[in-house]
């Protein structure tokens, strides 16, 4: 922290909410961090005219005076990275919570300066290269168990290369502790199991690849309908109340990635701490470890300081890319990127810059672009595939999804889940609209799924065609009412009934359903289609309708998805065979019917 | 009225003079140690102090939004001094049974109640990680919020109303009802009264007393008539004492805000004359982090017994949901009650909707161990059962209703019974949690019972009335 010789003279000029400007800054950089004001509040700065800087300010200001001093730190906004990130909470600024409320009680406190990492606490450490391996930015150096299911992987500095020259032996080190030195063009350099990275600014990779594999996230209406890649971009839009937090708690729960980093950026309070205590309880269906043990939470709240929440959203996803070039599958969640351009149009207005669509900044698409940018499947510099997967919540005005943040992300995502309140309202969760929602990576993982579970791709054909046809006859439905309808075309009606009920409407709080491995999804659907075909099949041969809604197999096809959980597959596919018996049952009695009249 | 209820350190600079009067803003030239969102007492041409907050602070000039209004000032005679605080507020226990105006200040009359200590009214975010998560389940006697929109203890959950609709009484009934199933112990009520009419707090004012309240409960009106840029602070005056009552003393309140349409309006207005950047219907880009730095001082925190349930009651304007106010209102709380014109000129009472309106916490304090095993699933049927009615009437209003087919008539009939005897009750009926319940199987056993795929077999075959359920509309 070198502070310069002027910043003496650096203050305080004009204070307008989290905007300050401050005189005496001619040597101030952009982005550079600096504390304001006796308290120290924390700040970065975000314009520079002459020497005047404009600043952005991450605590209240309440009280702050013109005349106030300025210290510079001559660094940019980082945030630090190393073993003890994973099962922390932090706020905007990588400050950990649990740390805030140690030292000021329940309620935040301004001008806290907490360690995001505990520096004091030992790893047992073990080295991987030894003393003469040369080694590149970016490579594995040693490991750290960080939890049972973390296996954290040291790496050289992006910007550090070189010939090892000494390297700790195994066993417990602090992030303190030097634990190896490497010799490189511009002299020696010392690393610890700790590094910073400023959170503006992507971690390099290698190389980029397309997405090929799925992100699992045990939702049916998303991993069959909708599916999501690693390394893949989504958007989840819906007015209030309509299951964007469930839905992004859903899958940080049960997605198959190996870390989650959920930002809550601008949302409430509660749901962070729902998080906080449901997840340590929670086990990871893979491994029976407690959730915890892979998340990291950012939490800066709708009332905690608005440009903290601006800058929520890169601490987060910093963390997500190093974790990522590790070799990890990483999964972000952004509950809700609406808040944060939000927030861009609040500091934009208080520095009076000219707003454009809806007042919000010019640079909204390109700020969205650049931060799903920083998502993707690559090649890492160590040389292991690895990916960011990123969803992002939307939160348009009046649930309108013309509004620029909706029409801007969707240029940048690539998987689409449209919330529908008049199925929220309906209490048909999730609300995830089968119609308006798309993705494009459902032929980049269909290859996977066809090894996984076969048949995926025509049921997954067959049932969005169906759920298209119905809502055409719909229209029809709306003017005349169903009854006019022929069976066969009635048929359709019930099966996309079933199609809603029994497989896309999945509880977020039921026991045995809450998460859907891929195999039962495929059963599930399955099933409801060897109705249809069987049905349509009877319809055809003439058999009224009505005797197909009657077979008692049907309100146990309905409920199959709470009746039999991921381990009773076989249990499905002994209601799949009584559905056959059903149907064959019934075309023989109706052709004995139909000889008898004859 | 003319001094305010707390002594803070006067460093005896007194500015003489503005350079600009705005709307309720006034601009200071060349003040000196003048801090952000100070407190400046400004004395009009009678020397009485109005009570002001800064907005602004440079070297050149403060800008200071005046609370109580600007009327009357003049740039020469104006004279003010700034405090060396922010809004403090002085809180008590002795707070209850009082009335205060808009800023804090008693105005029954009475002195200003005891206290030791002063509390910033902007309050302090919560730590996420001190919270306890709101699970109790509260009994406000009302089926509809009962059986299918629970309000659970330190939950904020506004009700969405319209001009005309019986919003008031039906807070009011919360307020007489609220109760937990278990503990005795009544709620402490802090009622927040910002822009409404005489007539509207006189309605409280009397439902406090008649029902006994009164001693538990803190006014704090900012009446119609009183200037409206005062209403910004209420709601936060309001929360303070509730903070106080509830986290220093341990005391389960409930705060009751209305209206908050008429809050966002004051905002509007500051933001207007500061020229700021309009964002949708003008309402300032900063009004959904407005609201949620009040709607956020709800909840409950680990280790106080005490907790904030919130109810804010809104009017939409032109009944439009879409509306900034609803809309930003509903991103933040957990959930909403929503008030229904139609069902209220049916005579169905109280008016609320039965799809738009949602509690989130619910599911966390309802079902077995809080309610009743059923109490999930039967909400989560009633729902879909009546949106399914919704279709069909609007189907019945194309093609006829004696154009529908048997299970669509049905489903006709239940929707009425649904709304007549389900949701209907009356102004003074306290429905138990299980005559609520018991009363939803009844109606939903008037459709087949093959038509109830929400809940589980063992479910159904319990509480499903075997013998044909009386039809009869009450
Ligand atoms: N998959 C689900 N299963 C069961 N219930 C759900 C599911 N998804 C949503 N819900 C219900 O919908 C309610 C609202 O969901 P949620 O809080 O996720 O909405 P939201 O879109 O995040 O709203 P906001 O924008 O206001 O934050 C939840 O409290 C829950 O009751
Ligand atoms: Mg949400």
């Amino acid at each position: 922290m070198n502070s310069s010789s002027e910043s003496a003279e650096s203050i305080v000029v004009r204070i307008s909410g989290p905007v300050v400007t401050a005189v005496g800054m001619r040597r101030a950089a952009m982005y550079e961090v600096v504390h304001v004001g006796e308290l120290g509040l924390v700040g970065e700065v975000v314009r520079l005219v002459g020497d005047r800087a404009t600043i952005q300010v991450y605590e209240d200001t309440t009280m702050l005076k013109p005349g106030a001093p300025i210290r510079c730190t001559g660094a940019p906004l980082s945030v630090w990275l190393g073993p003890g990130l994973i099962g922390n909470i932090y706020d905007g600024i990588q400050r950990p919570l649990p740390g805030i409320e140690q030292r000021s009680g329940a309620w935040i406190q301004r001008g806290e300066k907490v360690n995001p990492l505990d520096l004091d606490r030992r790893w047992p450490f073990a080295p991987t290269v030894r003393p003469g391996d040369t080694v590149a930015a970016g490579q594995v150096f040693g490991e750290v168990p960080e939890t049972t299911l973390v296996r954290h992987r040291l790496l050289i500095p992006p910007e550090v290369a070189g010939r090892v020259k000494s390297v700790v032996a195994p066993g417990e080190c602090s992030l303190r502790d030097p634990v190896a030195v490497i010799e490189t063009p511009g002299g020696d350099r010392t690393i610890s199991l700790m590094q910073r990275w400023p959170v503006r600014q992507p971690r390099p990779i290698r190389e980029r690849w397309r997405v090929g594999l799925p992100l699992l996230t045990g939702q049916r209406v998303i991993d069959t309908f909708f599916p999501m890649g690693k390394g893949g971009a989504g958007a989840i839009p819906g007015g209030f109340g309509t299951g964007k937090t469930i839905t992004q708690h859903q899958l940080a729960k049960w997605s198959d990635a190996e870390i989650i980093v959920f930002i809550g950026c601008g949302e409430r309070g509660n749901e962070m701490t729902s998080v906080l205590r449901e997840f340590p309880e929670l086990k990871d269906p893979r491994s029976g470890r407690p959730l915890m043990e892979r998340t990291i939470l950012i939490a800066n709240t709708s009332n905690m300081p608005v440009a903290a929440r601006e800058v929520s959203i890169y601490t987060g996803i910093t963390l997500a890319e190093y974790y990522r070039d590790q070799g990890l599958n990483v999964a972000v969640f952004a509950d809700s990127t609406s808040r944060w351009a939000e927030a861009l149009r609040e500091l934009a207005a208080r520095l009076e810059e000219m707003p454009a669509e809806e007042g919000f900044p010019a640079t909204l698409a390109t700020r969205l672009a650049q931060f799903y940018e920083r998502g993707g499947a690559v090649t890492t510099l160590a040389g292991e595939l690895a990916s960011v997967t990123i969803v992002g919540a939307v939160s348009p005005p009046g649930g309108d999804f013309s509004e620029p943040v909706t029409q801007h992300t969707r240029r940048f995502i690539r998987c689409f889940w449209a919330l529908d309140t008049e199925l929220a309202n309906a209490r048909h969760y999730p609300a995830i609209h089968w119609l308006q929602s798309y993705s494009e990576y459902a032929e980049n993982v269909a290859a996977w799924w066809e090894q996984r579970a076969p048949g995926w791709s025509d049921l997954r054909t067959e049932a969005l065609t169906l759920l298209q046809r119905e809502e055409r006859l719909q229209q029809v439905v709306r003017l005349v009412g169903p009854d006019v309808l022929p069976d066969s075309q009635r048929l359709i009606l019930f099966i996309a009934e079933m199609l809603k009920d029994g497989f896309l409407a999945q509880s977020a709080y039921h026991d045995k359903d809450t998460f859907c491995a891929p195999e039962r999804q495929v059963a599930l659907l399955r099933l409801i289609l060897t109705l249809y075909r069987g049905g349509r099949d009877l319809v055809e041969a003439g058999v009224p309708l009505a005797r197909v809604r009657q077979l008692p197999c049907v309100p146990k096809v309905l409920q199959a998805k709470e009746t039999f959980g991921n381990d009773e597959l076989s249990r499905l596919e002994e209601l799949e065979q009584r559905v056959r018996d059903e149907l064959a049952a019934l075309a023989k009695r109706s052709a004995q019917e139909d000889r008898q009249d004859v | 009225m003319s001094e305010l209820n707390f002594t803070v350190q006067d460093r005896g600079l007194e500015y003489l003079g503005a350079a600009r009067i705005d709307g309720p803003l006034v601009v200071i030239e060349r003040v000196r140690d003048v801090g952000f969102d100070e407190v400046v007492e400004i004395l009009d041409p009678e020397g009485h102090p109005r009570v002001g907050r800064v907005l602004d602070i440079s070297g050149e000039q403060a800008v200071i939004q005046v609370l109580e209004g600007t009327t009357g000032l003049s740039n020469q005679s104006l004279r003010a001094r700034f405090l060396g605080a922010s809004f403090l507020l002085p809180v008590s226990r002795h707070m209850l049974g009082r009335v205060f105006d808009g800023l804090g200040r008693p105005a029954d009359g009475g002195p200003p109640p005891l206290s030791a200590d002063l509390r910033d009214v902007n309050g302090r975010p919560i730590n996420p990680c001190a919270r306890r998560y709101p699970r109790e389940f509260i009994q406000t006697g009302l089926s509809a919020i009962d059986g299918m929109n629970a309000l659970v203890r330190g939950q904020k959950l506004p009700m969405f109303s319209g001009n005309g609709l019986p919003h008031d009484r039906v807070a009011a009934q919360i307020v007489r009802q609220a109760c937990l199933l278990e503990e005795q112990s009544a709620f402490s009520i802090v009622f927040a009264a910002m822009g409404v009419k005489h007539e509207v707090a006189d309605f409280f004012i009397r439902n406090f007393e008649d029902s006994g309240a009164l001693a538990r409960v803190a006014m704090f009106l900012c009446l119609a008539d009183a200037p409206s840029v005062e209403r910004l602070l209420t709601p936060r005056v309001a929360l303070t004492a509730a903070e106080h009552l509830a986290f220093d003393c341990g005391q389960h309140v409930l705060v009751l805000l209305t209206d908050m349409t008429n809050y966002c309006e004051s905002l509007r207005e500051v933001g207007t004359a500061r020229g700021e950047i309009p964002g949708r219907k003008g309402y300032p880009g900063y009004l959904y982090s407005d609201l949620a730095s009040i709607y956020e001082r709800a909840g409950r925190i680990e280790g106080s017994p005490g907790s904030i349930t919130q109810v804010a009651i809104l009017t939409m304007p032109a009944d439009d949901i879409s509306h900034p106010v609803p809309d930003l209102t509903g991103y933040i709380t957990e959930g909403q009650i929503v008030l229904d014109r139609e069902l209220f000129q049916r005579a169905i009472y109280p008016p609320i909707a039965g799809l738009p309106s949602l509690s989130r916490l619910m599911k966390d304090g309802v079902g077995q161990g809080f309610t009743r095993d059923d109490h999930p699933a039967l909400a989560s049927q009633l729902f879909a059962c009546y949106a399914y009615v919704k279709k069909v009437r609007a189907l019945a209003d194309v093609i006829g209703e004696e154009e529908l087919n048997a299970l669509d008539r049905q489903y006709m009939q239940f929707g009425e019974a649904f709304e007549r005897r389900f949701l209907n009750q009356g102004e003074y009926e306290n429905r138990s949690i299980q005559t609520t319940l018991e009363l939803g199987w009844d109606v939903l056993s008037m459709l087949p019972r093959d038509e109830l795929h929400r809940a589980s077999d063992a479910l159904v075959e319990l509480y499903y009335r075997k013998q044909a359920p009386q039809q009869a509309v009450a």
